[in-house]
């Protein structure tokens, strides 16, 4: 089931509330945030977002075109930079 | 011989299903289409009167249905949005795996395409 419309897109609150203080003042500073379920909405265009991954926060700046995804879909939780001897396979093709 | 929307429609079946030849029309929206006609959906397409075949025609060209190229270029642009924003969607898209969270582990051979045999690299056993 989706999320009914009448509580709009979530963002948690705290993070709604640093954005909103940022754009008030107008200064852009990269926001560490663990809230990789939060949506992205227009407001945060053009801040840069420390998305945490369990390891460490990636840096995503935010542009239009991500509004209506969540933070979490710009940071991998997976490390995989392919199986040992992948090289071999890869060139019989 | 009907042509619509550019493809030509297989004679023998039933109207209902040679719709669905068209991409973007389904089951559904083709059931639905000879409904709203009155076009008999168990008649074959061969045994069409001009009439009904122009009917279809403009019903299916004509009322706002994403078809054929139209849709395809749709599709096409979300996918190279996806792509674009490095959004997890868009890195199963580039890597061609499924992208709704499907198991890899097996299986996915729509997406993976058809199976490979790896048996390259293995170990020969010593005599």
């Amino acid at each position: 089931m989706s999320r009914s419309l009448k509580k709009g897109p979530f963002v948690h609150s705290s993070l709604a509330k640093r954005i909103e203080d940022m754009n008030r003042k107008g200064d852009k500073r990269v926001i560490k945030s663990w809230s990789r379920a939060s949506m992205i909405i227009p407001d945060m265009i053009g801040h840069t977002i420390a998305v945490y991954n369990g390891r460490k926060h990636v840096p995503v700046y935010v542009t239009e075109q991500m509004i209506g995804h969540r933070l979490g879909e710009f940071a991998s939780t997976r490390y995989f930079k392919g199986h040992a001897g992948g090289d071999k396979t890869a060139k019989r093709g | 011989m009907a042509r619509i929307a550019g493809v030509d429609l297989p004679r023998n079946k039933r109207t209902e299903i040679a719709l669905t030849y068209i991409y973007g029309i389904g089951r559904t929206t083709a059931s639905k289409i000879c409904n709203k006609l009155a076009v008999p959906a168990e008649r074959r397409i061969q045994d069409l009167t001009e009439d009904e075949v122009t009917k279809l025609r403009e019903e299916v060209e004509k009322t706002g249905l994403q078809i054929e190229g139209d849709l395809r270029r749709v599709e096409g642009l979300n996918v190279k949005r996806l792509i674009e924003i490095n959004c997890f969607r868009g890195q199963r898209h580039r890597r061609g795996l499924p992208t709704r969270g499907q198991r890899t582990k097996t299986n996915a051979r729509t997406r993976r395409g058809r199976k490979r045999l790896t048996v390259a690299g293995k170990k020969i056993a010593p005599k």
